[in-house]
């Protein structure tokens, strides 16, 4: 697309990620590249709590029991039985950011939040009461693990078989990060088999899915249509981020939030 | 002395009916549905305890069937169904379970709160019915940000400071009301007092968890929902009839609030053809307030347990 647009001098991008972009030849045809970092750490995080929650108290079957296939005749105390948050373990897989948002909300809900990333931040461990472990132990005594690593060729199939199986057969995968993260196909198969609980995912592989896509078939399984950052307030500050980068790059100014800053002649 | 005898009107798990048969014959309700009024008298006839649900309506006409009843053990916290004055006035001592599920109610709180929020049911309904066509669309499912939002609840007890506790890890500015004011919970949850129109006027989210009593029977009302604002977010996790479904009906219709999310209902179950079962920005979960492991088997054990001090004679 880049090799099309001969004028191009500012590629905005309403979000944090920019995979999508190939930032190597945009550094060698000195097109700058913004994008909206920061600002919806918070409300992401907000929707992985969302998920979590919902996945755990089984919010979806029983808003279908009652409003969906309409069965709810009696009162039962014996249906929909979920898993207590409170006093569980919650794993943190990459801790930018939104995985810090993420850990302050559970530590709300005395949970015990143990995180793994490559570099150590023991100044968070301090300041939330968090526990760092190595990826496989997270993996192991996590009864929720929540993936918060932008994608890369390294975390491609972060999450695949021999990760999944590691995992606790009461436990929950939740994934806001970006659909490639996980193996779509080891995990249907885990949760086919009861290797896992349940899982949500906010992402998918690919994006849309489609409604045929074993992971649909699924009962113990919620998918959020990509909406991380979906909430009138902060979709109105993304934009208007991303509207001061798209100026500066045409005038060829610096970019607020820039991940390549403009090289145009002077 | 003979063994005493227990009624126990719902299965309960195995570890927690073994602690009442350490001291009595136990009889289980074996049915899902919950045992008729005339099946309950039927088997409280011979019972000295009673181990009960808030299904079950425990007044005068059921103690005076019931002439050997010496214990009363409910498995909820809530107590509406069951006439205290009157078994106190018989000398019955009723046990309930408060503390052991306020976490849990609280957690489905915020589960209801931030669904709501997010949309979490209608999007994955509509994603399922095939309408995640386009992969990113700014302004497709908007919901509301719960951080740094206005919370305000209604009933400072248990479980409502649970649900600020739980609220403060979102740096939600949070606003309470109950009958009387509690400056310990307004320091350690850094909470501020409101009349209730006050709160009801401030509030992006309004979470209900005061008891049911006949002062707060349909405590949201019209003149209520109408001084919401029109992006408000209505949770309850109390009792339903503290809502009057009728008037909550129209106010999501019309748009007066944006969202509610029930896990109680009035009445419960809801029927089929109500009309709030035709509304997209409601959602109704069937009273799931604790219904997690490990706190549902700590529920049992505890009020097995209350029954138990109850048929020995000792407090509960």
């Amino acid at each position: 697309m880049i090799a099309t647009s001969p004028n191009l001098k500012a590629i905005s991008v309403v979000g944090v990620g920019y995979d999508h972009v190939h930032v190597e030849t945009c550094r060698e045809r000195g097109i700058a590249v913004g994008h909206t970092p920061g600002i919806l750490s918070d409300t992401t995080a907000d929707m992985t709590m969302a998920l979590l929650l919902a996945t755990a108290r089984n919010i979806v079957p029983a808003y279908n029991h009652v409003q969906v296939s309409k069965q709810w005749k009696y009162y039962d105390p014996n249906i929909l039985w979920g898993t207590d948050v409170h006093h569980a373990t919650l794993g943190i897989v990459g801790m930018g950011r939104i995985g810090h948002a993420v850990a302050k909300r559970a530590r709300a809900f005395d949970m015990r939040v143990l995180y793994y990333k490559r570099e150590r931040r023991p100044d968070w461990e301090e300041e939330l009461g968090v526990e760092y472990v190595t990826f496989e132990n997270l993996l192991e005594v996590s009864d929720f693990v929540t993936l918060h690593v932008p994608l890369t060729e390294e975390t491609t199939h972060l999450i695949g078989e021999a990760e999944l199986a590691l995992m606790k057969k009461t436990a929950i995968l939740v994934n806001i990060a970006r659909g490639p993260v996980v193996d779509h196909y080891a995990l249907y198969d885990a949760l086919k088999q009861g290797q896992i609980a349940g899982a949500a995912v906010d992402v998918t592989e690919p994006e849309p899915i489609n409604t045929d896509h074993p992971l649909l078939s699924l009962d113990n399984v919620i998918v959020a249509p990509h909406l991380g950052s979906a909430t009138v307030q902060t979709r109105m500050k993304m934009a208007t981020m991303a509207m001061e980068n798209l100026l500066a790059g045409l005038k060829g100014e610096q970019l607020p939030y820039g991940v390549l800053q403009p090289n145009f002649p002077r | 002395m003979s063994t005493a005898r227990a009624f126990v009107t719902r299965t309960l798990l195995p570890e927690a009916l073994d602690i009442i048969r350490e001291v009595a014959d136990v009889t289980v309700w074996p049915e899902e549905t919950p045992p008729s009024v005339e099946e309950l008298r039927r088997h409280c006839g011979d019972a000295d305890g009673i181990l009960t649900t808030i299904m079950d309506r425990v007044d005068a006409d059921l103690l005076d069937a019931a002439p050997r009843l010496r214990a009363i053990s409910q498995l909820a916290v809530g107590l509406d169904n069951v006439d205290v004055a009157e078994a106190t006035r018989r000398g019955i001592p009723v046990g309930y379970t408060p503390g052991v599920l306020a976490k849990s109610t609280a957690d489905l709180a915020m589960a209801l709160l931030l669904g709501a929020a997010r949309r979490t049911s209608e999007s994955e309904r509509w994603l399922r019915g095939g309408g995640w066509q386009i992969q990113f669309h700014p302004t497709h499912w908007l919901g509301q940000d719960v951080h740094e939002a206005c919370l305000g609840i209604v009933g400072l007890g248990q479980i409502g400071r649970e649900i600020a506790k739980r609220a403060g890890g979102f740096d939600m500015d949070i606003v309470y009301h109950s009958r009387t004011r509690y400056p310990d919970a307004e320091a350690e949850h850094g909470l501020r007092y409101a009349e209730f129109p006050d709160l009801l006027a401030q509030a992006d989210f309004v979470v209900l968890s005061v008891p049911l009593t006949p002062q707060t029977h349909h405590l949201i009302s019209g003149p209520q929902l109408a001084m919401m604002k029109p992006s408000a977010i209505l949770i309850n996790v109390s009792r339903g009839p503290v809502v009057d479904p009728a008037a909550l009906y129209e106010a999501l219709r019309d748009g007066q609030i944006a969202r509610a999310a029930l896990d109680v209902t009035s009445p419960e179950p809801i029927a089929v053809d109500d009309p709030l079962l035709t509304l997209d920005n409601l959602v109704i979960t069937p009273h799931i307030g604790s219904a997690a492991l490990p706190t549902r088997l700590n529920t049992m054990k505890l009020a097995a347990r209350n029954l138990v001090a109850g048929l020995k004679g000792e407090p509960m």
